[in-house]
């Protein structure tokens, strides 16, 4: 038997793959954001906090560095509501995939600002700046600068995992692929053009952040 | 009918990360062999077989792993063969990790210092030979603990073959979840049991590289 491609079905519907792009992206965004935050404060606290502080930032960032993004999300999805946090699935998305990307974002971060020099931070300390302030001023920027490449496919790895969430339902592309395969039964085609779209935006953001790195770093 | 979790149940869950243990070797395997011939073809002297190999690096490292493994699940099935989870998984997995570790292992080739090259070149070895000789036995040190660090990544991803049906440790964890709906005990025992094979492996890989560097 020969198998007949049938595309058309799937592009009478592009409009709610083309939405599913569009929260893809929203949510890889505040993700990100998200991200970035805990990352730069688990660094901090891994590098420069209290030894307690520290040892609780190196739990947080193994405990998610070595367990499957799909068992966090179950975790906070089905697990969270026997603790009494009932969380709607496009929440439970977002939380759980920048629990998971602030792991990876502080252990990256903290190679940057370890790798800032001794003497800098003497110098900040010198100058008669806080610790935070030294920080803040002195080692972010050129730590941040280090690992930029770095983190920016750590990016890229988390908007495709984003995907993962459409195990609950979530609202994002692959969620919507689903629900086009189920309606269309051309489940070759679907899958097929959500991952040429995926593979899209994964090209977009990798443009889009080396012009951030030449707006932000310079050259 | 919901019943209590028990003893019993813990030890199926610890007996289903066999086949976790499984699908990643055999995703490392076919993975192994596949990432060989893409590094290859990747450094290659000829421009367009190099484009090529770049060509299955974007696209496999641009998708996510789990259109991949629909892709191969539903693709099987249109050509006429009806496969089991376990070929759709083993072949996607193989191919994911292909081009992971063609990359990683590119990485380490370039990482040889280009005197190297030059020197095995003036000494009259032919392309295979310089890779076999001087180059390889050179970069195989460099490689360790990157793919060491990726075998976790591997390990922590076979859970999205659960969703093709392959019966692993989270379908384990989901099934075990149907029957006792304790959600946060059984994935709780699920995590740490990725946990207990996993940050072995991390460290593993973090003591392999400092003493590299240590080394050096």
């Amino acid at each position: 038997m020969i198998y007949q491609f049938n595309f058309r079905d799937v592009f009478a519907s592009i409009d709610m793959l083309l939405e599913g792009a569009l929260l893809t992206l929203q949510l890889s965004a505040v993700t990100m954001a998200w991200g970035l935050a805990i990352g730069v404060a688990g660094a901090l606290a891994r590098s420069w906090g209290p030894p307690p502080v520290r040892l609780a930032a190196t739990a947080y960032v193994e405990a998610i560095r070595n367990t499957p993004l799909l068992i966090q999300l179950f975790l906070v999805f089905f697990g969270l509501p026997s603790a009494g946090i009932r969380l709607d699935a496009n929440t439970a998305a977002v939380v759980a995939l920048s629990v998971n990307l602030g792991a990876y974002a502080t252990e990256i971060i903290r190679a940057g600002v370890e790798a800032v020099h001794k003497s800098q931070i003497e110098a900040g300390l010198a100058l008669g700046l806080s610790r935070l302030q030294v920080f803040r001023y002195v080692v972010l920027f050129p730590a941040l600068k280090t690992i930029y490449p770095a983190l920016a496919s750590q990016f890229i790895l988390l908007m495709l995992a984003t995907s993962i969430v459409s195990q609950i339902a979530a609202a994002e592309l692959f969620h919507m692929a689903s629900i086009l395969q189920s309606r269309t039964f051309r489940d070759f085609e679907v899958y097929i053009v959500a991952a040429a779209m995926y593979l899209a935006m994964a090209l977009m953001f990798r443009a889009l952040f080396a012009l951030i790195h030449r707006l932000a770093f310079g050259r | 009918m919901i019943r209590e979790p028990n003893a019993l149940d813990v030890l199926y869950l610890i007996a289903a990360g066999r086949w976790t243990l499984a699908l990643t070797a055999l995703a490392f395997f076919g993975g192994g062999l596949m990432g060989i011939l893409v590094m290859l073809l990747r450094i290659a002297p000829a421009a367009p077989v190099r484009w090529a190999a770049m060509g299955w690096i974007q696209a496999i490292q641009g998708t996510p792993l789990l259109a991949q493994l629909f892709v191969f699940f539903f693709g099987f099935a249109i050509f006429g063969y009806r496969v089991s989870p376990w070929v759709a998984a083993g072949v996607a997995f193989s191919i994911y990790a292909s081009a992971f570790l063609a990359e990683i292992w590119r990485g380490c080739i370039e990482a040889v210092p280009r005197q190297q090259w030059e020197a095995s070149a003036a000494l009259g070895l032919s392309f295979p030979q310089q890779l076999r000789y001087v180059v390889v036995p050179q970069a195989f040190r460099i490689a360790i603990p990157p793919t060491v660090g990726f075998l976790v990544q591997l390990v922590k991803n076979t859970s999205l073959a659960s969703t093709i049906g392959f019966i692993e440790l989270t379908r384990e964890g989901q099934i075990t979840t149907g029957a006792t709906f304790r959600p946060f005990t059984i994935y709780g025992i699920v995590a740490v049991l990725y946990f207990c094979i996993c940050f072995p492996l991390s460290q593993l890989s973090q003591r392999l590289e400092r003493r590299l560097h240590v080394a050096r």
